[in-house]
């Protein structure tokens, strides 16, 4: 599946409500998580499992909800629990338990999880086998973040959102919708191995939605923030200068001015609703870092998911076209020699950023194409022999204390060009181009090769020169053909973040956030399709 | 406590939990749960679990101050700790101006929606009904990943001014892909039934095997437009697109493809063939329902296109008292009506056609005309003088479940199925249109 452009309508929601001071307590003490954790080590090994780990998790989620002048919703959740997942007979097995607070909760799960391993026991050719990892004792790992949003008292939040959604309607928007969402993970994890591990996660996302509609034709027109969700606290919106990016559009990256992006929203459906209807045809794609990194999600992200390419999301989210023989070939052009993509779970203000993943492996940063030659996937521990890797990637994640873990997307980004290069001075070669910023869209088939993207805001690129918005813009490509038609990428100066808090994947399906850093960068001659229809 | 409470029992919490409300008005949530499921790949088990959750929410409201607290624990002191902190919530909170208060007692529907037959699996039976499958699928050297998920439990609701509600409920949801091991052939089945004992995991495992097999060699045909068959699964992922867009708010704002200008919508406008019929029945038999929604309203019959005319749109409470109309609620399961054609009497009329058995990754594209696009997966066939001729390789689409609905040529038999992006259970019947738009091929299987 893929990332995720969120619906306003829509958010999902887990976990009970609770009141905001709540979020801010400390939950279970780390003393009694071992204990709790212990005693589900214990049972299952007394059960037979050959390894067990245990995660403990208390996921806290705000969700600040507004139209135009009201609060629509205030939502405070919290979920609590602890889930169990063993190896024995050399079969997976896991057991969740909501609110568990005692030793005997623990060990039940835990024997539960041996019961369900050695039911499915039968269904097994080839035994699990784990990569070796080591122990780490009891260590911690915190977000480096300034400011816990969950601080912020509520009616700070409340006046931000409906300051944005003033300033949306004073600039002749329709409707507007505005929301906060904040998330705090607080895991443990301990294992067979020797390991107890606490993590403190958090996670950040202002965005909106800003409607404009034409009294005479009834067309309506939308234009979504340009914000990034990012792993950082409430520090992402207060701008400095430097995280902004100005152009025909101003974009931004370790600082968002939500109320300078309404206003420019609140303009630009405006302009979409009288903007040209795009002529079908082939163009060169200027991409900007808030529309490329949900192409870079779903065409490169995706399809080197070792799990992807194994078969074992063939029922759901499908498998992959970069097959292992491709990678064992050595000389698979993924793109061409200016695109290097890296995979890691380690950049600061990143979502996937975490000190240790859910399998207790220590995070890193590696490559996955090397200019252009596919070097790599991203593996977890149970999969790394199949590669040739001595030990995990460190991409093991659960969205859950009651989901059982499995290899998520690391972040995954193009690095900058090696030269410098500015955004102006790419536009300036382009003789017949659009300049997409935003991500809108998305489709891709279930093994990546033929995808579909939309945009927030597409301009017509004539002669070097930007000459006017365009709407009803699709481009459709296929993976390797596009990666390799990308010709020029802007050096590092232009690096930001985009990424998502709902990539789905797995069944049940789990949601996970993720980042994807690029500069803004050309593609040659891609196709482009006109999207209006009338009914 | 047992996880899943009897309606006496049920009854007898919520009474309790209401015997603590001081505030104007107050309406308390229960629910509890058992999901389990087998998960597996490369013809063997990969990851599987069992997951318990209940959860009690209390709402109390002080004029249109509004506050929810909840617990998961039950004695007296957490039930009479989690109303006290929804009142202080209440207080504490802003005005809603679009709290509308809560509703009086309600008569409900009857709908059988529990079994016990899936009530009882437990890790054994799942374990057997997997192995039933991979039997078939390793004799036949094919690579089969597969997932078994089965869902007991209950919600109930009361409030302040004597509403009561309960419904118990079951579901068991089984999907199914299986590629040839060269990787050029890839057939899916998947199944939805409130009934375990309905499941016949073999049965449903030798027409993925007959689609995987079929589906190798698949030649390219250009893009362009067809006339395409679309088995229910294809079908239902399109349609749920409409289902979920039937918001008399968004209508009335104008920003809907039910929208028309001046604040005008389209109901009571033919906007689809006359032939076409969606419906929402809670007591339908083939796929039961809750008789309530979440908000405590009786979940009736309701006609939402009949002859291909809009006939209701879904209120909220707030906005069906500013409307003046009544507040039909979003429903709770979705019908659409067909014929007696069986598919492969539709095959035998069709003389130049693409039959599409699944349809993957539908994103909306514009959310004026419904534009949607998507690909086809798992199975597509070319048919030519009533006979399915070779496989095809997968298209790209841009559609719009409008137009399309427009152009149909033939409806056959409903019948249950899993939405491949939601799964969400339908009936839904399998059609034939024409003029249906695919834009690029895809090299995927």
């Amino acid at each position: 599946m893929g990332a995720g452009a969120f619906m306003l309508p829509t958010i999902p929601v887990s976990g009970r409500p609770v009141s905001p001071e709540e979020l801010l307590t400390s939950g279970v003490d780390v003393a009694i998580k071992k204990r709790l954790a212990d005693a589900a080590l214990n049972a299952a090994k007394a059960k037979g499992a050959s390894y067990t780990d245990v995660r403990i998790g208390r996921y806290l989620n705000q969700y600040v909800m507004t139209r135009e002048d009201k609060v629509q919703n205030i939502v405070n959740t919290e979920s609590y629990g602890v889930g169990v997942r063993v190896i024995a007979d050399g079969c997976w097995g896991f057991a969740a338990v909501v609110d568990a607070k005692n030793e005997a909760q623990t060990a039940r799960a835990a024997e539960e999880a041996v019961a369900i391993a050695k039911a499915n026991a039968k269904l097994m050719k080839e035994p699990v086998q784990l990569a070796p990892q080591k122990g780490y004792g009891e260590v911690s790992w915190k977000a480096p973040i300034q400011k816990n949003a969950f601080e912020v008292p509520i009616q700070e939040k409340v006046d931000l959102l409906l300051g944005v959604n003033a300033a949306a309607m004073k600039n002749g928007a329709n409707f507007v919708n505005s929301v906060l969402f904040m998330v705090n993970e607080q895991k443990y994890f301990a294992s067979s191995d020797g390991s107890y591990i606490d993590q403190d996660v958090h996670r950040i996302w202002p965005v909106f939605n800003v409607t404009s509609i034409d009294p005479k034709s009834g067309k309506f027109e939308t234009r979504q923030s340009l914000s990034a969700p990012m792993g950082m606290g409430y520090e992402y919106l207060q701008t400095n200068p430097k995280d902004r990016v100005t152009g025909i559009t101003t974009r931004y990256g370790k600082g968002y001015d939500m109320l300078e992006d309404v206003i420019a929203a609140a303009q630009q459906t405006k302009q979409k609703l009288t903007a040209k209807s795009v002529e079908a045809g082939k163009y060169d794609l200027i991409l900007d870092p808030s529309h490329l990194w949900l192409t870079i999600h779903e065409s490169v992200g995706h399809p080197l998911e070792l799990d992807r390419v194994l078969g074992y999301e063939a029922n759901f989210a499908g498998t992959s076209f970069a097959t292992l023989d491709k990678w064992k070939s050595k000389d698979f052009n993924y793109g061409s020699n200016q695109v290097t993509l890296f995979a890691d779970k380690t950049q600061e203000g990143s979502l996937g950023a975490v000190g240790w993943d859910d399998e207790g492996v220590k995070t890193k940063q590696w490559d996955l194409v090397k200019d252009g030659t596919l070097v790599n996937y991203q593996a977890i521990r149970d999969q790394a022999a199949i590669i040739g890797e001595k030990e995990s990637h460190g991409c093991c994640y659960a969205d859950s204390w009651g989901s059982v873990q499995f290899q998520r997307m690391a972040n995954v980004s193009l690095a900058p060009g090696k030269e410098q290069l500015s955004v102006e001075d790419m536009i300036k070669d382009v003789k017949k181009g659009i300049y997409i910023i935003g991500d809108g869209s998305f489709s891709i088939d279930q093994q990546r090769y033929n995808f579909q993207f939309g945009g927030q805001l597409f301009y017509e690129i004539k002669d070097g020169k930007i000459a006017g918005m365009l709407k009803d813009v699709a481009y459709q490509s296929n993976t390797q053909e596009f990666w390799n038609s990308c010709v020029k990428v802007c050096d590092e100066r232009d690096y930001r973040l985009g990424g998502s808090f709902f990539d789905g994947k797995g069944q049940p399906m789990q949601v996970s956030a993720v980042s994807h850093g690029s500069s803004t960068a050309r593609f040659n001659g891609v196709n482009v399709i006109n999207t209006a229809r009338k009914i | 406590m047992s996880i899943i409470l009897s309606e006496s029992d049920a009854k007898a919490l919520l009474q309790k939990v209401l015997s603590y409300s001081k505030a104007d008005e107050c309406v308390v949530n229960l629910l509890g749960e058992q999901r389990g499921n087998l998960r597996y790949a490369r013809n063997e088990v990969s990851t599987s679990g069992s997951t318990t959750n209940h959860n009690l929410s209390v709402q109390s409201a002080f004029g249109k101050r509004v506050g929810v607290a909840s617990i998961d624990e039950f004695d007296e002191a957490s039930i009479e700790k989690v109303v006290r902190r929804s009142e202080e919530l209440a207080r504490l909170a802003p005005e809603n101006p679009e709290y509308v208060g809560v509703l009086g007692p309600q008569q409900y529907l009857k709908s059988n929606g529990f079994f016990d037959s899936t009530a009882s699996i437990t890790p054994a039976t799942r374990a057997d009904a997997v192995a039933k499958s991979l039997q078939l699928t390793r004799d036949a050297k094919l690579t089969a990943a597969g997932f078994l998920q089965d869902i007991r439990g209950f919600s109930a609701m009361m409030n302040s001014k004597g509403l009561f509600a309960y419904y118990p409920s079951t579901n068991v949801n089984y999907s199914l892909t299986v590629r040839t091991e060269d990787g050029t052939g890839s057939g899916y089945v998947a199944r939805g039934y409130s009934d375990f004992s309905k499941l016949d995991t073999a049965a449903a495992t030798r027409i993925a095997i007959a689609k995987s097999r079929g589906s190798a060699g698949a030649r390219a045909l250009e893009p362009g437009k067809y006339t395409v068959i679309l088995e229910p699964t294809a079908a239902a992922v399109l349609l749920e697109n409409v289902f979920y867009n039937m918001d008399a708010r968004s209508a009335d704002e104008g920003r809907s493809f039910l929208s028309k200008t001046g604040g005008k919508t389209k109901l009571g406008e033919k906007i689809v063939d006359e032939r076409v019929n969606i419906y929402s029945d809670p007591t339908h038999p083939e796929l039961p329902a809750s008789p309530w929604s979440g908000d405590g309203r009786p979940q009736e019959k309701v006609s939402w296109i009949e002859n291909g005319v809009v006939k209701n749109l879904a209120y909220s409470r707030f906005w069906a008292q500013k409307q003046g109309v009544k507040a039909v609620p979003n429903p709770n399961n979705v019908i659409m009506a067909g014929g007696n054609q069986s598919l492969e009497d539709m095959i035998k009329s069709t003389q130049r056609g693409i039959l599409v058995t699944k349809l993957w990754y539908i994103r909306s594209v514009d959310p004026q005309t419904l534009l949607l696009t998507g690909l086809t997966r798992d199975g597509t066939f070319y048919i030519e003088n009533g006979k399915i001729k070779h496989p095809v390789k997968n298209f790209r689409f841009n559609e719009s479940p409008i137009i399309m609905l427009n152009n149909l040529e033939a409806l056959g038999k409903p019948e249950r199925v899993v939405s491949t992006e939601t799964e969400t259970n339908y009936l839904i019947p399998p059609m034939k249109i024409r003029e249906f738009t695919f834009t690029s091929l895809s090299d995927a299987v």
